[in-house]
């Protein structure tokens, strides 16, 4: 190590010697690059969310037209959560049902993709990418089409007497669940794709080789290995999947709203801006405690 | 060979591959490959890379599936068994240790599997073998590659496999950590006494370690035997040159003629004697191994009994233990001959004229193409450098 060391300075005065740093500015230059992002992140992120910690402590008797006053009214969470509990736990238990079906494709999705397919690869990666480049609004409503009364498929499901003859998919939980699972899981199958494209194959011919089942193998080699993957791409899917209210509003009705939409209606119906602000501000709460709870379960220190 | 298994008594650990072939859509790698692999042997398969010895290798792991034949382990075929339940482990060319496990864990995979609890005192044992004592906690990413190859080798003896499988194994270390591994190797073989198949291009690594050195050359054996059999008479030309360096004439055979078979070559005649020819009439190689030609000034030193050739020396390089030359002969080949250096040999210059001589009993008849005219005395230049007397 030390005769390493002493290389580039024993070569150094043999040649000209380097000019000497200007230690003053380099040790500025990181934080003046990191300047605009925290600046940007200052005024669009830390700002509105002092402000909506802010407006979750009005008094809930105010309104836009009466105006807001400051009364640091605690009160706005606990009142929050007796009115709408059920729509949190709808949140939760919508997304965690998506995330089960998600998974249940988008595993084995992201394995073929990585380790079967070929020259097919980045023709299949651009297809899980592709339903992006339309609008996330203009998928939903497809998905309207797709699970109408009139469509095939209901008219499928009727015909095998998995529907009822009038039974329906459209404005029912099971139209929300779909319409969650296909949105976000191009979010679980990109990351886990990542990590799985760097499984070497030999580790499982090594695993067999070594009595290892093919079932064996994917349980302590192919698992494991693709579990950063798999906590990215989870968090991915679970966090925007649990605020979203465009799923609920479209393909669901009233009775499937989730916390997106009472939030959403909050600000922008009722103008019920301290409820809105609580709201976002427990469901921030519950989803970060989750996070933390699933990253310390699943035990990997190095995705923190 | 028309799939017949031979009846014989076998004891019950030999490994016989029978009939095996292995095709890649239209290339075959391995073509009706048989042969015997004794129980506790340490066996060679050598060749140069696409010669199917991997591929055989994988077969025996089961990796790969035959396209036809058998791989008998005593006098089970386990050709078509998946290679979790084959009482086989493999030594992997890359290692392949999970990366997401310690040392210790490594080492245990098999026992595990197998659903076997307590394993800390076999681990180990295991590690103590190949000297990687209280390495247990470490990750592979830890261990350099020689430590990460002897762990590669504790994973696979932990299972005490009627058969290890080793696929160039030493490949990826520097040559004085190979050196060190090859004896390493040779002594744990002994210890445990396990049926060893060792796949290497490397021919000093196969002769060194090895009690039985297969030559594998386009999915076919050329030639097997103990390895002092395989450089002194060889069979082929592709193996007096693969194994080591010859000088090859192209010659006429007129035989039979008694004790010594007498040979036209260059408009010399030749003699080698009968239990050192391949074959007595038609087209021929003469051999002789470079180490056996010895230089003269003139033709009245060449001892009584010796053939030779004369010749200009064109060039001659000094590599300590010996100085190697190159001779031109008549009729415009170049013959290699090396003397060693003990101190008390003449040397040679560049351009000086000399007699190159042989003791009959060091030469070599081989069989020839028809169409081959020319002499081979340089190694196949596609085949990996040879280190014949370093």
């Amino acid at each position: 190590m030390s005769a390493l060391a002493h290389v580039p300075a024993a070569s150094g005065q043999s040649s000209a010697p380097p000019p000497p740093p200007r230690r003053g500015r380099h040790r500025l230059l990181p934080y003046l690059l990191l300047l605009p992002g925290a600046a940007w992140l200052f005024v669009f992120f830390a700002l509105p969310l002092l402000q909506l910690a802010a407006a979750s402590l009005y008094d809930p008797a105010g309104s836009l037209s009466t105006g807001y006053a400051l009364t640091w009214a605690f009160g706005n969470y606990p009142d929050a959560v007796q009115a709408y509990w059920p729509q949190f736990a709808r949140s939760f238990l919508y997304s965690a049902i998506a995330l089960v079906l998600a998974l249940l494709m988008g595993y084995p999705l992201a394995y073929a993709i990585a380790q079967k397919a070929g020259r097919w690869k980045n023709l299949l990666l651009v297809c899980v990418v592709a339903p992006m480049f339309t609008s996330f609004l203009v998928r939903t409503l497809a998905w309207k089409t797709i699970l109408s009364d009139n469509g095939w498929v209901v008219g499928l499901l009727r015909d095998v007497h998995l529907l009822g003859p009038d039974g329906r998919l459209l404005a029912t939980p099971i139209a929300v669940v779909l319409g969650i699972t296909y949105n976000f899981l191009p979010f679980l199958v990109l990351p886990l794709y990542a990590s799985l494209e760097r499984l070497d194959p030999r580790l499982l011919e090594a695993a067999s080789d070594l009595y290892a089942s093919g079932w064996q193998a994917f349980r302590r080699i192919t698992l494991p290995l693709s579990m950063p993957g798999l906590i990215a791409g989870t968090l991915l899917f679970f966090i925007p999947a649990t605020g979203d209210y465009i799923n609920a509003e479209l393909l669901g009705t009233p009775n499937e709203y989730m916390i997106g939409n009472v939030i959403d209606s909050a600000f922008l119906v009722r103008l019920d801006y301290p409820q809105g602000a609580a709201l976002s501000f427990l469901l921030m709460a519950a989803i970060l405690a989750i996070v933390f709870g699933y990253l310390r379960k699943a035990g990997t220190e190095e995705v923190l | 060979m028309g799939g017949k298994v031979r009846e014989r008594e076998t004891p019950a650990g030999d490994l016989r591959l029978v009939d095996l072939t292995k095709r890649f859509g239209i290339f075959t790698a391995v073509d009706d490959l048989s042969l015997t692999i004794p129980q506790g042997s340490f066996f060679a398969l050598l060749g140069a890379s696409g010669c199917g010895k991997t591929t055989t290798l994988r077969m025996i792991a089961g990796l790969e599936e035959p396209t036809s034949g058998q791989v008998l382990l005593g006098d089970r075929d386990i050709a078509r068994l998946r290679p979790y339940k084959r009482p086989v482990n493999t030594v992997f060319q890359s290692y392949a240790l999970f990366p997401h496990l310690d040392i210790a864990e490594n080492v245990a995979f098999g026992l595990r599997r197998r659903g076997i609890r307590s394993v800390d005192d076999e681990v180990r044992r295991m590690l103590s073998l190949v000297q990687l004592d209280g390495y247990e906690r470490r990750r592979p990413a830890q261990l350099s590659g020689g430590q990460q190859q002897r762990v590669a080798l504790a994973r696979a003896l932990i299972n005490h496999p009627q058969v290890l499988l080793l696929d160039e194994p030493l490949g990826a270390l520097d040559l004085k950590l190979r050196r060190q591994m090859q004896i390493e190797l040779k002594r744990i073989q002994t210890e445990v006494g396990i049926t060893f198949v060792h796949v290497t291009h490397d021919q000093e690594e196969a002769m060194t370690m090895a009690d039985t050195v297969a030559v594998m050359n386009a999915g076919r054996i050329e030639q097997l035997g103990a390895p002092a059999d395989l450089y002194e008479y060889p069979a082929t030309a592709f193996v007096a040159n693969f194994l080591g360096q010859s000088n090859l004439l192209a010659g006429e055979a007129a035989g039979p003629g008694g004790d010594a078979v007498p040979v036209s070559a260059h408009g010399a005649r030749f003699a080698v004697p009968r239990e050192r020819a391949r074959l007595d009439r038609g087209p021929v190689y003469l051999g002789v191994r470079p180490e056996k030609l010895h230089l003269v000034d003139s033709l009245d030193r060449v001892p009584a009994g010796h053939q030779s050739v004369a010749g200009v020396v064109s060039d001659a390089s000094y590599v300590g233990v010996s100085t190697q030359y190159l001779v031109r002969t008549g009729w415009g080949s170049e013959l290699s001959a090396f003397a060693a250096n003990t101190g008390s040999e003449v040397r040679f210059p560049v351009g000086a004229s000399v007699v190159a001589h042989w003791n009959p009993r060091n030469a070599f008849l081989l069989p020839r193409e028809p169409g081959a005219d020319a002499d081979r005395t340089s190694p196949l230049l596609d085949e990996p450098p040879v280190g014949a007397l370093s």
